[in-house]
């Protein structure tokens, strides 16, 4: 076994601080994120701690005049957090793949030379788990992605996606919850309400919670 | 209550922002010159926090359905009040029927309208500043139009006229070339993946402000600056001013309505202290770089809150010895 990494924490301006885990892109260490989230949260001059992918980012509500006593925070925060196991709920998204808002759909094909049978097969089979929520209003980060059907970024950012959008970025997926800019590769569409600001909890779905893409159709 | 007769660009109601939503995924929004917006506030004997109009783009006409004081902070205008001419960063009293007419904006990006008492949309989740990416928020979370009528809490006390020094003159920084800005930032992460070449290449660029820079970001033009290697992060939480470099290696700043998250390689963060001056740099202009430590950061947003608290003091100041005067 290699030796394990150490954690990177980097200054985000003085309004945040970014904490970036060792390790895989897996739900054991997304879990030791939240549990790390979860108890940073409640840190004297913390306005919010955020997970991302097997990182998280620290708002402050007032800058701290030293860095070295939240950075040790954090790296023991690390090494102690066990696991937090969210037993959140199942949704099942049907989705369109290809056609207008799921243009990519060949190129992702292309690139990992595959099938667009495949791409779509490949990423409708596993149970995604939401691993952050981030981007915008109500968009879910999903872990679990077949690293098969990777693919790099956009060279340069879209100005404008489709609401609804299931995206591939790197060796991540999603779905946009609205319209608006995106560095992803769109490869099918879904009409699902993600997000009401007037509800108790703005956002339908937490970190925990569960996706099964359901194949509606492959549009060529 | 006040009603847009005619807007260009994407006019918005906003405050200072949303700052405690990001588990969410929604982001700060809030007005890109806070500086004017707190400014414009005290004037009025506001909470800071008070909800105003950006206006990013001239002509910009308005009428006021009843007696009311408001100010003019941020860019430099041709504006006029029933006719009068108004002085930058200025409080005015409008009588019932007035219109406003912003005519030019010769200096700066955007204008700040803030009325006595504040606009009064209503509170979401924390804050009046409209969302666009989601939709709320603001006046029914979109960019204002002609017709619009919106809702003031203003009182129709009449105040007299009052000014202060524009915040680009008080809190001007040295050697700035006309037409050039300078920001100082604080690097970031991936600031090292960057050879010593490429990060001598992006402090000494003047890089030009594109036309495709807004709310969401700045994106920026000059010569490519790109890591050792490509780097592809994982999806994690960004905040207004955090620089990003896309695989083309032209920079993209974060601003007000950007996304909350991103993976792109992160070479640098504009301070807070000095965000408001990207919120004021014109299309066209240059920006330019300048590197500076966390420590320094936390000493320019002090004395960004001591100039604040300074105009605070004044402007009470000028009330009480105008009351004395009069009573």
């Amino acid at each position: 076994m290699t030796t394990p990494g150490r954690p990177r924490i980097s200054l985000l301006g003085t309004s945040a601080l970014l904490f970036e885990a060792p390790g895989a892109f897996d739900l054991p260490h997304q879990r030791r994120i939240w549990a790390l989230a979860a108890a940073a949260s409640r840190w004297p001059g913390i306005r919010e701690a955020i997970p991302g992918i097997t990182n998280l980012m620290l708002t402050f509500e007032t800058p701290p005049r030293e860095l070295d006593g939240l950075i040790a925070a954090l790296n023991d925060g690390w090494d102690a957090a066990e696991g937090l196991a969210i037993g959140g709920r199942e949704i099942r998204l049907p989705v369109n793949y290809g056609g207008e808002v799921g243009s990519s759909l060949q190129s992702v094909a292309d690139h990992c030379g595959l099938s667009v049978d495949d791409v779509v097969s490949i990423h409708a089979a596993p149970l995604y788990t939401v691993f952050a929520l981030g981007s915008h209003p109500g968009y879910c980060y999903l872990g679990g992605m077949d690293p098969r059907i990777t693919m790099p970024r956009r060279q340069i950012p879209l100005q404008r996606s489709a609401g609804g959008s299931v995206s591939i970025g790197g060796s991540q997926t999603g779905v946009s919850a609205s319209p608006g800019p995106s560095g992803w590769h769109a490869i099918g569409h879904t009409s699902w309400t993600f997000f009401d600001p007037s509800w108790p909890s703005p956002a339908a779905l937490a970190p925990g919670d569960t996706i099964r893409f359901e194949i509606k159709q492959v549009i060529r | 209550m006040i009603e847009i007769l005619s807007v260009t660009g994407p006019a918005s109601v906003q405050d200072l922002g949303r700052f405690d939503q990001y588990r969410f995924g929604i982001g700060t929004a809030g007005a890109m010159d806070d500086v004017a917006l707190r400014a414009g506030n005290i004037l009025l004997g506001n909470d800071e926090n008070a909800a105003g109009i950006e206006i990013p783009m001239v002509p910009f006409r308005l009428r006021f359905d009843r007696d009311m004081a408001f100010a003019l902070t941020g860019a430099g205008v041709e504006a006029e009040i029933d006719g009068r001419v108004i002085p930058p960063w200025w409080r005015s009293h409008a009588r019932a029927g007035d219109l406003l007419d912003i005519k030019a904006m010769p200096r700066g990006a955007r204008l700040y309208l803030t009325v006595g008492g504040g606009i009064d949309v209503p509170m979401v989740l924390g804050s009046r500043s409209t969302q666009f990416r989601g939709e709320f928020g603001g006046l029914h979370g979109r960019p204002l139009q002609p017709g619009d009528i919106l809702p003031c809490t203003a009182s129709a006390a009449t105040i007299g006229e009052l000014g202060v020094e524009p915040a680009e003159i008080t809190l001007a920084r040295p050697n700035t070339a006309a037409d050039e800005t300078i920001v100082r930032v604080v690097i970031a992460g991936e600031y090292d993946g960057f050879d010593a070449a490429t990060q001598a290449l992006f402090w000494s660029s003047s890089w030009k402000i594109t036309p495709q820079s807004n709310r969401y970001g700045y994106r920026l033009q000059g010569p490519a600056v790109k890591p050792r290697v490509p780097i592809e992060k994982r999806s994690h939480g960004i905040v207004p001013g955090v620089i990003q470099i896309p695989p083309n290696g032209q920079p993209i700043i974060q601003m007000r309505d950007a996304q909350t998250s991103g993976g792109y390689p992160k070479i640098a963060t504009v301070i807070r202290a000095d965000l408001w001056r990207v919120g004021q740099a014109r299309l066209g202009s240059k920006l330019r770089f300048e590197q500076t430590a966390y420590a320094e950061a936390l000493a320019a947003e002090a004395e960004m809150s001591a100039y604040i608290e300074r105009l605070r003091t004044i402007v009470r100041l000028i009330e009480e010895i105008r009351t004395c005067r009069s009573s």
